[in-house]
């Protein structure tokens, strides 16, 4: 035992591991996100009141409600049910509904963004509704909401710090651990931060040259 | 299913969670009052300031947009200590969700002096308004009027944010106060359950009352 250790490269690899569990859970929620918010999306944009509203109501409830508690309440599932469903699992599905609860809107905003005349003109040269959707309606969409969508990955990316209550070792929690023996705790939170920054600023940038790019045309 | 609920207990103790969501309610209400004004003036320092003042608020700015909110509460919270600066889970908690506001409001803040048109400043100062006093008569209710929208979002965000305390210890606060009795009763669901009730509430209420705020402010 000996005190005053220096923050060694070994610590370092330990809070990169950390930053690829990050980035894992940050994939598999991201993925479960938006195949969920395009799912409710189209069904939202496209349905009578009485199926749009009650997704739309029931999907506002995971944005109201912290995502701290989500997370605790989808673990008191695991032992409530005796799913004995590793927590990684826990932490994406419940961050991935997280995500498709603000993708559905996104998803939205970008298929009611797609004028009727065009999905009409579609439609009458002989297009199905599902061929209509998957060359017509998405590609416009995806243009209209690229940057939006960048913004939520990147929101899933920041709230995945929160799994760590949850017991799962991403880039904060690693970072605490090294604190605990290297007891300088500025220098690597500075160090988590960078690596967050890192993580997030390029994507940030490109997604807001890109708005802006595609604003012109 | 071999789980039996137990609400009883929940009952019992909800007035002291309703305590907690008040703790909560100030959190938020404070972070977002002094966000707010750190807010405008970084906006004011990207939009005027000189070169350094504009490079502190882009490293503000970009800190809070880019980094988990945790990871700020944390560096308050941790980080502070190597200056000798010892600070309670409260403060840390406070002063993460203030700094957060802030950055985000900023932007939203740059958006909306941009929506306010260049010839009410002009107008304001040949009628001869100083420049702080056409700032707080003419621009500010102008700007404030254009991001009202963006702010009640915020503003939700940061009751939701306050959630965090209880990584770095908090007791008071609601979901600190729901994790105190966890801790004690074993109860997970039942109490977590009730607080996600009171968060969905708190937020509703707020999202009802400042839509009818704005309906009655903004009538012209």
């Amino acid at each position: 035992m000996f005190f005053g250790a220096s923050l060694s490269w070994n610590d370092i690899l330990f809070m990169l591991s950390g930053a690829v569990t990050t980035i894992a859970i940050t994939l598999a929620s991201v993925a479960i996100g938006t195949s969920l918010g395009v799912l409710f999306g189209l069904a939202r944009a496209g349905s009578p009141w009485w199926i749009s509203w009650p997704i739309g109501g029931i999907l506002d409830i995971f944005r109201s409600i912290p995502l701290l508690i989500q997370l605790v309440l989808f673990n008191s599932f695991n032992s409530m049910f005796r799913l004995h469903w590793p927590t990684y699992l826990v932490a994406c599905l419940c961050l991935g509904i997280y995500a498709a609860a603000f993708c559905t809107e996104i998803v939205r905003s970008g298929v009611t963004a797609v004028p009727t005349t065009t999905r009409r003109a579609a439609r009458s040269l002989g297009l199905t509704w599902f061929q209509e959707v998957v060359s017509i309606t998405l590609p416009m969409a995806t243009r209209i909401v690229f940057p939006s969508w960048i913004g939520l990955a990147l929101g899933v990316m920041k709230d995945t710090a929160l799994v760590l209550w949850i017991g799962i070792v991403e880039l904060l929690r690693s970072s605490q651990i090294v604190t605990t023996r290297v007891q300088e705790p500025l220098l690597v939170l500075s160090i988590a931060g960078l690596i967050y920054f890192l993580m997030s600023f390029p994507i940030a940038r490109l997604g807001a040259q890109l708005e802006k790019r595609w604003r012109i045309q | 299913m071999a789980y039996t609920f137990q609400w009883r207990p929940v009952l019992h103790s909800l007035p002291e969670m309703l305590w907690g969501a008040l703790v909560t309610l100030e959190i938020a209400a404070l972070a977002m009052a002094i966000g707010t004004v750190f807010a405008i003036l970084l906006a004011l320092a990207k939009r005027s300031g000189g070169k350094t003042l504009s490079a502190l608020a882009d490293i503000w700015i970009e800190t809070a947009r880019n980094t988990p909110a945790l990871f700020q509460i944390y560096l308050i919270y941790f980080g502070l200590g190597s200056f000798g600066l010892r600070v309670d889970s409260y403060s840390a908690l406070l002063l993460g969700i203030t700094f957060n506001n802030a950055g985000y409001l900023a932007e939203t803040f740059r958006g909306g002096f941009s929506a306010v048109p260049e010839t009410q400043t002009r107008a304001a100062r040949s009628l001869g308004l100083g420049q702080i006093r056409t700032m707080w008569h003419i621009v500010l209710p102008q700007m404030l009027r254009a991001v009202f929208h963006a702010m009640t979002n915020q503003m939700v965000w940061s009751i939701l944010m306050t959630s965090l305390g209880v990584v770095v210890g908090l007791t008071s606060d609601l979901t600190g106060v729901t994790q105190q009795l966890n801790v004690v009763t074993y109860r997970t669901f039942e109490y977590f359950f009730v607080a996600a009730c009171l968060y969905y509430l708190i937020s509703k209420i707020f999202t009802i009352s400042a839509r009818l705020l704005a309906s009655r402010l903004f009538r012209y």
